[in-house]
């Protein structure tokens, strides 16, 4: 598959995808820290992951294999179009396998297969900034990541056990990264804070309309904060998915009908296919 | 009781914005466990001298010196990194500003905003933030049972103690006041300053006060410092400067209030 005519590769001119990767150079150098870059319009609004786009615009090659998944879902609109968009203008081979995919653009979910070394995750971003709902200024959210002064973002973490009785920030949970700077890590949800930590895959992310990247280097610690009585905690299920069976997995629920009926599945797609389709080979091999 | 060295020493401090004198050559010695109120009308130089004393304004001249503590000798605030100004400024000094929204968290709950200083410093158990939160309600008479609330709800006397309590949490050894009790009707100000000195002679905490209102310095303060366009015009123990003043000035304040 080639690119269409009459477009650079992979969309964006050198210059600006070289702007964009001192960027992600500075970016993983000082993990975790928010590096202001000159974000580009693209061809789809703010917010549908300009941000995104953008980095893996700037690292993709000819030889890459793209996966783009929205919520943990290959099906969704911003994930077809996502991928479409690249097939075209880069004429990059895409899947829907995560073990198959060398660049893997994401938002809200990092998938339930674990990642390689070979492999970069591209997260979308909305809100790169963790203090902005504490503290509006942004000058002064600056001075806190310089000193490191992040007692503020327990002062969350408080309101929450105050008012439910536990940490009920379910998803964007604030962590430590290599133990300095702390960092939104987008609006994953917690059960997929702990994949951030010491992962063997580089993690990016980009905020286009806020025009910051930052970045976990491969092997990083990721701590999420909590309080020594109130430790960390990931969300759990009492059942399995119904499509699958996985008791490892982050489920969606599901209404089914009108009168109550709901099912929980997996929000990874291709985990749940690919141990449907396991599952089936077993049954034959049987 | 005083200590041989003073906590707070300024010397010859001046502060302009272009071609407006904010204040100026103030120089003032504060000693443990004392109260020094600064007086004047508005526009005389107090809030600026307030805000360059506690590390919020830097001045054009002069010196300012803290005594931290644990140290023999006084250190020159200027000479301190910000972290480190960040770090006295939520430990060992408080700030009461006049409108209680610039000192609290208006979207945190009481019990947060007390809090927060504890877990600045790096508290992070949520059972002991929580039962400081509540021994500090009580201490500034806030009703328990408002402690989840945000102070959005609460009454200007009750935002204006749980300010009080958000700064006193830590401890403090000085503490400066930007009219604490403006803004206020006369009962809710009368109790307030009843607290306040409660407060200071609880704790033996030195304060910086500044106030428009002489009954108040009165009330409050040992020690009296009359300012007016930026400069000092008289200063001494308060019930010999409210009683025998001798700048005109300090006259005819005192002769136009009801005391």
């Amino acid at each position: 598959m080639s690119a269409a005519p009459g477009y650079n590769f992979a969309y964006l001119d050198e210059q600006t995808k070289r702007m964009i990767r001192r960027a992600l150079l500075k970016a993983v150098a000082i993990p975790g820290y928010q590096v202001p870059f000159a974000s580009r319009e693209m061809p789809m609004p703010y917010g549908w992951g300009t941000g995104g786009i953008q980095i893996t615009a700037a690292i993709i090659g000819p030889d890459d294999t793209l996966k783009v998944i929205d919520q943990g879902a290959d099906d969704t609109t911003n994930a077809v179009s996502i991928r479409a968009f690249f097939a075209r203008v880069a004429g990059v081979a895409t899947t829907e396998q995560t073990s198959e995919a060398s660049v893997i653009q994401t938002r809200h979910r990092i998938p339930e297969v674990p990642l390689t070394e070979d492999q970069i995750l591209v997260f979308q971003v909305p809100i790169p900034e963790p203090l902005r709902f504490l503290e509006p200024r942004e000058t002064e959210t600056r001075e806190m990541h310089a000193l490191r002064d992040y007692g503020l973002m327990h002062v969350r973490l408080y309101e929450d056990i105050a008012h439910f009785g536990e940490i009920a920030t379910s998803y964007a949970y604030p962590a430590l990264v290599g133990g300095r700077y702390l960092f939104d890590p987008s609006p994953i949800p917690k059960f997929d804070n702990p994949k951030l930590h010491q992962s063997p895959a580089l993690q990016l992310f980009g905020a286009g309309r806020e025009q910051r990247i930052y970045a976990i280097p491969p092997y990083t610690d990721v701590v999420s904060l909590d309080f020594e009585d109130h430790p960390f905690r990931i969300q759990s299920w009492t059942q399995p998915c119904a499509l699958c069976g996985a008791e490892d997995s982050y489920l969606d629920e599901v209404i089914t009908d009108d009168r109550g009926g709901r099912m929980f599945v997996c929000s990874d797609t291709d985990y749940c296919v690919s141990r449907r389709a396991g599952l089936r080979n077993g049954e034959a091999a049987e | 009781m005083t200590e041989a060295v003073p906590l707070l020493i300024a010397d010859g401090v001046s502060r302009s914005y272009g071609r407006h004198i904010g204040c100026c050559d103030v120089s003032l010695t504060l000693w443990e466990g004392e109260v020094l109120a600064v007086v004047g009308e508005s526009g005389s130089g107090k809030s600026t001298l307030l805000n360059c004393l506690s590390g919020r304004l830097s001045p054009d001249a002069g010196r300012i010196s803290y005594r931290r503590r644990g140290e023999a000798a006084p250190t020159d605030i200027a000479r301190l990194r910000p972290v480190e100004i960040r770090d006295l400024s939520r430990s060992e000094w408080g700030f009461i500003h006049q409108d209680p929204r610039e000192g609290l968290r208006m979207a945190i709950s009481g019990g947060g905003n007390i809090g927060e200083r504890l877990m600045a410093v790096g508290n992070r158990n949520y059972a002991e933030i929580r039962s400081a939160a509540e021994t500090w309600m009580g201490r500034v008479d806030l009703a328990l049972d408002r402690i989840d609330d945000r102070p959005t709800g609460y009454s200007g006397g009750m935002r204006q103690r749980l300010q009080i309590a958000r700064n006193l949490v830590s401890a403090p050894r000085l503490v400066f006041m930007d009219e604490p009790t403006g803004g206020l009707d006369v009962s809710v100000q009368a109790r307030l300053v009843d607290l306040i000195r409660r407060l200071v002679d609880d704790l033996s905490l030195s304060v910086i006060l500044v106030t428009h209102d002489l009954a108040v310095a009165r009330h409050l303060s040992e020690r009296i410092m009359v300012m007016r366009s930026g400069e000092v015009l008289e200063a001494g123990l308060t019930d010999r400067v409210l009683d025998d003043p001798q700048a005109p000035y300090t006259q005819l304040l005192v002769e136009s209030i009801l005391l």
